[in-house]
């Protein structure tokens, strides 16, 4: 893991999804805990859910992020195409920066 | 009349029974909650219910029309097309459609790649441009399949892509919400903006379709 410093991530990045283990409304599925893919795009910055679910408003917007992953790395038995992959959105606080997606999960 | 002959009278059943049930009158634990706070906030001046009645009025009256009046303008006119793609939101209230999401984001289909969207979470849906979703795409079962196989899921729906083709599936999961922006069909260089929207169906922009398919 590398430090973050709150840097906006680039598109092409390659990051490692992270279990945070926090409870709650969150925003992140199970199924792409611990996988790595890369930054699609920057969205911008929203309220974060896992707050606004409990009536928390107007906390500090923080990054989201889309994330692309192979589905070959997703599912170890995957049976559609190679080239076959998913997209979808990351908070900042889920993601850290990892040197390739060949990186262990 | 033979006791053998069982079911010569008019029955078909996908007529005759009602879509939803009959028996709507115990209230789960969500609809008595939903009741007690609107009758609350009616009591004590906060909302009317003229008021509430006009937004369920405006909820049910998107249709995914709306979204493919925004393909086929894509499809004529270039100029739109690139605001669509850079702010699909912005491009909705261009055409006069009232959006409610935060964000529309439009992703586009190409030779190369076919998206697919789907929320595994719950049911995001960018109902303010295109309606309620289907049922299909609430179901747990398309939930949990569409990320695990998408290319069984839509050949279940008559859809194939060779492997060369990228299937991307974009995961409906904090934000954003989605609207797919397919490829024109070849032979319609004849067709007018309305008659390339008739053209456009609901799943069309879902990514579970094609358009002039169905």
């Amino acid at each position: 893991m590398q430090p973050r410093n709150h840097r906006i991530l680039a598109a092409g990045e390659v990051v490692r999804i992270r279990d945070i283990g926090k409870a709650g409304h969150v925003r992140t599925p199970q199924y792409v805990r611990n996988k790595v893919g890369l930054i699609d795009c920057y969205v911008g910055l929203f309220e974060n859910p896992e707050e606004r679910a409990y009536g928390h408003i107007g906390c500090e917007p923080i990054p989201l992020y889309r994330v692309r992953l192979r589905q070959n790395d997703l599912w170890p038995d995957y049976v559609g195409s190679d080239c076959d992959t998913l997209v979808l959105e990351i908070y900042d606080h889920w993601l850290e920066t990892v040197n390739s997606l060949e990186e262990p999960q | 009349m033979s006791h053998e002959h069982d079911h010569d009278h008019d029955h078909n059943d996908a007529d005759t029974h009602p879509a939803q049930e009959d028996n709507d009158l115990t209230l789960t634990p969500g609809e008595a909650k939903f009741i007690a706070l609107r009758e609350m906030l009616i009591e004590k001046g906060i909302i009317t219910a003229e008021e509430v009645r006009r937004r369920l009025e405006f909820n049910d009256s998107a249709t995914p029309h709306q979204g493919a009046r925004m393909v086929a303008r894509a499809w004529v006119d270039p100029e739109y097309k690139i605001r669509m793609l850079a702010d699909g939101k912005k491009a909705a209230i261009e055409l006069g459609i009232d959006v409610v999401e935060a964000e529309i984001m439009v992703i586009e289909n190409t030779v190369n790649i076919h998206n697919l969207v789907v929320c595994t979470l719950c049911s995001c849906y960018p109902r303010s441009l295109l309606g309620e979703p289907p049922a299909w795409y609430i179901s747990k079962a398309y939930r949990s399949r569409a990320v695990r196989e998408p290319r069984a899921v839509m050949q279940e729906f008559g859809l194939t892509f060779p492997r060369d083709v990228e299937v991307r599936v974009h995961d409906s999961n904090a934000d954003l919400r989605y609207l797919i922006l397919p490829m024109r069909p070849a032979g319609t260089q004849q067709l007018s903006e309305s008659e390339l929207a008739n053209l456009v169906s609901r799943d069309c922009l879902v990514g579970m379709a094609l358009p002039g398919t169905n």
